[in-house]
Parts: structure tokens; sequence; C-alpha cells
């Protein structure tokens, strides 16, 4: 099979974009990454499909091809096209439900996690521990008399 | 046309054709309620004969559109469905835990008010995922299996920001950006094995696989583990699911810990016995899963939240499954099956439960929870037997699958091995301890010893906006009590749960036929090309 260098380049050259893209907080950026990868992949499906043809259609010629295009590989890409629409139209729609509930589109930090991991050796055995309640001893060595008052009960 | 030839794609038709009937009963809530229920148990009839089936005759395969292996010597060249007895256990076990969670989730609909929950949307989400979930399962193709990927990705990201608070819609974009990462990554793995085979058939790639060299196949492997261990959350690609599975609502929590990981897991299984039997990775599997389950555990002990620390033990536990896959052998997948079935059970009672648990006590933190052995007998009994199943105390199903897995690990005998056996019971022992502090915490001591015990959310969490309306524990109104059509589903599964326990003979037979089939490869690939080889 001949592969030709320009698709490979493109390829290479868009996934390193979107994964650049992919990395950032910015949700509009982490989305344009996202559809950068997925069209360099269906390029690298179109590329590894075989080389240019006929279109795979009885009785229909291009040119003066001698082969026939992988129809496979188109069905694969449409496929994916298709769901990969989908799914922007969806983030999209969650980055402006982010960007009005929060006026900004960046990807904040668990709270939970970070409540977690910030928590020092003394909450952390503070919670994990019942720690003993520290009851103060009854002077038993009071009056009798004092018994009657409240708070006293039970010196005998 | 055989039984098996009609059955095989109403799994994935039924409630394809429910989710459009819902979607047009949108404003009559009881039909919608209706139709999902009727539809699901419908695939769990199916499901159930398919099992028959497949347990019987052996593989079945069905050319989608008769678009089979011709006579020129052309492989299929349309959709193939595959159900070998593993598709089919899988099928029924998640047959099973979808019908269970729909019950639940309408028991929860109808009590906590319809009119205030985008109720018309969940249904007909809910019946997307499990066609996709059964896709997967059924899948004779990778590209049929990445399609059913996506399809149950897509319900979930519905179902995971459903209402879309703040929270939620922070959690569901690091899901869905992580989810779309490993499908480019798995579509990435797709368009290099075609390129290296020519086709995606997994029973064509099985022959064709055997023949290019082996660099090259180790890579794709290594492709395909990548994609599917980040759905399956194995360790140093899992650190999105405690981040956003417990924002959910608990039904969906419930369903997503009990089948999409398992999805993963189950195309692990695929892909290491069927397209790559001498992979070359069993290493790096045995040391990813002794990871797995170490980090996962020891994560769980720092967590508060219940949910967060159910999330933690689910990834955990997922290391048993892939121990059992790289052994690569018999007693090994025999295990990793028996575990898959009994772990998907368990886990999603157990999220099922902390709803019950913020049902009755306003919360699912640790720092707020007391005295619920008192508050309510029945959901201390609803929480100890699948906690115990979960941490592997004998005799319940937990146990039974660990010590197999156990076994086939000292039967392998290479250091590693005993290295993993080790860690297996390492992790058994501290899951153990990670359901007891629950308990201790949550159930044993008085409500005025929690940190935090006088506080309470406002309502139940699925009707919150935000996880900040906090209101004095004596003021909430909606404390204390349990909706019937939340606790029977949760019994239900906890039912099913003990029937594992109590048929472990018969089903461990039927695991260990399912293995042999899967390290067969034999049958597989004849029921799907036939005789034209």
């Amino acid at each position: 099979m001949i592969t030709y260098l320009v698709p490979l380049v493109i390829i290479g050259g868009l996934t390193s974009c979107g994964v650049y893209l992919l990395l950032s907080r910015n949700l509009t950026r982490m989305l344009l990454g996202l559809l950068l990868v997925g069209n360099a992949v269906n390029l690298l499906i179109l590329t590894v499909g075989g080389p240019s043809g006929n279109p795979p259609v009885r009785g229909r010629t291009s040119g003066s091809e001698t082969t026939t295009a992988d129809p496979l590989a188109q069905g694969m890409i449409l496929t994916a096209i298709v769901i990969a629409m989908g799914i922007a139209a969806f983030v999209l729609a969650l980055t402006y439900r982010s960007f009005r509930l929060t006026t900004e589109e960046e990807v904040g930090n668990d709270p939970e996690d970070t409540r977690v991991s910030k928590l020092s050796d003394e909450e952390a055995s503070s919670i994990d521990e019942d720690a003993p309640v520290s009851v103060p001893a009854r002077d038993t060595d009071e009056p009798d008399e004092l018994d009657a008052l409240p708070g006293h009960e039970g010196s005998r | 046309m055989t039984l098996s030839g009609v059955l095989m794609p109403l799994p994935v038709l039924i409630p394809l054709t429910a989710a459009a009937l819902t979607l047009i009963a949108g404003r009559r809530p009881r039909l919608q309620r209706l139709i999902t229920v009727v539809a699901l148990s419908a695939v769990l009839g199916v499901c159930a004969v398919l099992l028959y089936l497949a347990d019987r005759d052996g593989t079945q395969a069905l050319h989608v559109g008769g678009w089979g292996p011709t006579d020129a010597g052309l492989g299929p060249l349309g959709i193939t469905l595959v159900a070998d007895r593993l598709s089919a256990l899988m099928l029924v076990v998640s047959a099973i835990v979808l019908l269970a969670v729909v019950f639940y989730a309408i028991g929860q609909g109808i009590r906590d008010g319809d009119d205030r929950q985008p109720v018309s949307i969940f249904l007909p989400t809910y019946l997307v995922l499990s066609a996709g979930v059964c896709t997967a399962f059924l899948a004779g193709d990778l590209f049929n299996l990445y399609v059913g990927f996506e399809v149950l990705l897509s319900a979930s990201f519905v179902l995971l920001t459903i209402g879309a608070s703040q929270e939620r819609v922070r959690a569901g974009i690091s899901y869905v950006m992580v989810s779309m990462v490993s499908s480019l990554i798995f579509l990435i793995g797709l368009a290099l094995i075609y390129a290296a085979t020519g086709t995606l058939n997994m029973a064509e790639l099985s022959l064709r696989l055997h023949d290019i060299s082996g660099g090259t196949r180790g890579a794709l492997f290594a492709v395909l583990l990548v994609a599917f261990g980040i759905k399956a959350a194995v360790f140093p690609l899992s650190a999105w699911l405690p981040d956003s599975y417990p924002t959910a609502p608990a039904p969906v929590t419930a369903v997503f810990a009990g089948l999409l990981t398992k999805v993963g897991v189950y195309a692990i299984i695929r892909a290491h016995s069927l397209l790559f039997p001498a992979g070359g990775l069993d290493r790096v599997l045995l040391v990813a899963a002794l990871l797995t389950m170490l980090v996962g555990i020891l994560g769980a002990i720092a967590q508060s939240d219940i949910k967060r620390l159910l999330s933690f033990t689910l990834i955990s536990h997922i290391g048993y499954m892939v121990f059992g896959i790289a052994l690569s052998s018999r007693l090994g997948m025999s295990g990793a099956i028996y575990y898959v079935a009994h772990h998907i059970v368990v886990q999603t009672t157990l999220f099922l439960v902390v709803g019950l648990i913020e049902r009755q006590a306003g919360a699912s933190t640790l720092r707020r929870l007391g005295g619920l052995a008192a508050a309510s007998p029945l959901l201390a009994f609803v929480f100890m037997v699948p906690a115990l199943n979960l941490g592997g105390i004998p005799p319940f199903s937990g146990f039974i699958g660990k010590v197999a897995l156990l076994e086939a690990g000292t039967q392998e005998g290479s250091v590693l091995a005993w290295l993993l056996v080790a860690g297996s019971v390492v992790t058994s022992l501290l899951t153990l301890y990670v359901v007891a502090r629950v308990w201790t915490k949550a159930f044993w001591r008085a409500r005025v010893d929690a940190p935090d015990g006088a506080m309470s959310d406002s309502a139940p969490s699925a009707l919150l906006a935000d996880y900040s309306q906090d209101v004095a524990f004596d003021d909430r109104g909606d404390v204390g009590r349990m909706p019937v059509g939340m606790v029977a589903p949760t019994m239900g599964l906890i039912a099913v749960g003990l029937a594992l326990t109590v048929a472990a003979g018969p089903i461990f037979g039927y695991s260990d036929r399912a293995a042999d089939e899967v390290l067969d490869r034999g049958q597989y690939i004849s029921a799907v090309l036939g005789t034209h080889l």
C-alpha cells in the first residue's frame, strides 16, 4: 500500500493541536480540541482505507481510475462525523448552561475532592475516630448540702 | 431462520422502539412508565431465552440483513450480532439490574413529584442507555461495539446532567470530555486495526491478527486497552469516576456503577481473549489490576461521602476482574465472569441503598449521619447484606468469586500472581474496613455524635438545584420515610445477590463453560464465518 506523506502530516498536526486545546480548562477550547482530534481520526480512517478510486456505485466511474474506493472507510467516517456532531451540540449546550450558572466557562475542581485533600491530619482523625469527649470528674468531696443544687446531683 | 436469529436483535430493538414511544407519550407519565416497564421486562425475557439457547446450542451468530459471508470468499459485510454464553450472561444480569433500577426510579419519581423533575426525558434516555448496553454486549464487529459505546455514552451524558444544576454540569463536563477522549482513542485503534487487517469483524480479526507481526499486534492491543481501560476505570485511567458519578441522582449512579464500567470490562475480555489471545500485555494488566485494587480502596478510606466512598470501592473491585482476565487461564476467566455478574448486582444495590439513606436521613455524608440502625432497622438490613457481600464475607457471592480468583492466582504461581493474591486479600479486608466504617458511623453511633449531625439537606438531593441548601435536621419535613416503591426493588436486587450465592454451583458451572467458550475461540469463529473459512 502506498501511503502519502501529506495526509499523515496533516493528521499529526491536527491531533497535536487538538490535544493542546483539550488540555485547557476553557470549555470552548476543549470542544474545539475534541473536534480537531475527531477530524484527525476521520482523516486517518480515510487514509488507511486505501487509495482513491471510482465511487463504489455500480456503473459509475471517475476520471480514468481503475480501482474502486473502499466504501467501508467512508461509511465509518460518516458515522463518526454524525456522532461527533451530536456530542458537539450537547457540549455547546452544557457550556452555555455552565456559563449561565457561573458566568464563566472554566471547568472547576471537584469541591468534595478539594475538601477531602485539604483535611489536616488532626481534622481527619477527628472525623475518623469517635474522639473521646473529656468529661470533667465530679468532685465527690463537696459538702452534701450542695447535692440539692442543679448540676451536683449524684455526687453521693 | 432459527429462534435465536429472531430473538437476537430484540434486546436492541425493543428499548429503542420503546424510547420513541415514550417520547411520543411525553405528556402522559403513567403511559410512559407502563411502556418502559413492559419493554424492559420483555428484554429480560428475551435475554433469558437467549441465555438458555446459548448454553444449549453454543455460540449464536446473526448477520443482520443477510450480508453474511459469501461463497466468493468475502467475509461478512454487514453488522454481525453474536451471542455466546458470556454475552448472554451479561445481557441477563444487565436486564435484571435495568428493570430493578427503573422500578426504583419510578418509585422515587412518584414520591418526589414528577412535575418538578424532567422525567419525560428520564425514561426515554434510560431506554436508549439500555439499548446501547445491549448493543455493546451483542456486537460481533468492533465498529458496532464502538457504536454501542457511543449510544450508551450519549444517553449517560444526558442522565448524568439531568436537571442541569451547577454541580451536575461541572461533573458532567469532565465526564463528557474524558468519555469522548476514550472514544477517540478507540476510533484511532479501529482505524489502525483496519489498516493492518482490512476488516473489523471480530471473528475475521482473530484469524487475520494472527498473521501480522508481533510488534504491530502489541501496539494495536495497547491502543484498545487504553480506550477500554478508561471506560472500565482501570487504575491510571480511573480518576474521572469518583469525580462524576456521585453527583447524579441515586438510580442513575446505581445503573452507571453497575453497568457502564462492566461494559468496558466485557470489551477487555473480548479484546484479550478473542482478538489478541497472546497479546503479551498480561504483565501490564496484572500490575494495573494490583494498583487498581489498592489505590481504589485507599481512596475509599479517605472519603466521608458514602457515594464517593462507594465509587472508589467500585474502581477497586474492577481490579479483581482485570486480575482474573490477565491470568489467561480457564479458572481465572471463569472467576472473572462470575465476579462481573456478582459485582454488577451488588454495586447497584449499594448505590440504591445510598438513595434510601438520603431519603431516610437527609444526607449521604458521614459527617451528618448517625443513629440509622435505631431509626430504621429495615434500612440497616438492606445496607448490611450487600455491604458484607461486597466485603467478601462467607457465604456471600463476593466470597465465592474472590476465592475462585485467589485459586486461579495461586495456580498461576508466578511471583507477580502471588503479589496479586496478597493484594486481593488486603483489598478485601480494607473493603470490609470501609463498609464497617460506614456501618459504625451512619448506623451505630447516635446522631448527636456526628460532627454536623444537626444539619441536613433541605430536600432530597434529586430535587435540589444546588447542594448548598442546608436546613437544621429537625426542620426538614421529608426525613424518615422510605417509599415502598424504592425499598421493594432494592430488596429484589438483594434477593438476586443472594440467589447468586445459593445457586453458586450451577452459575459457576455456567461461567466455567462460558470461560471455555471464550478461550476456545474456535466456536466463535465458526459460528460467525460458518463454513466459509
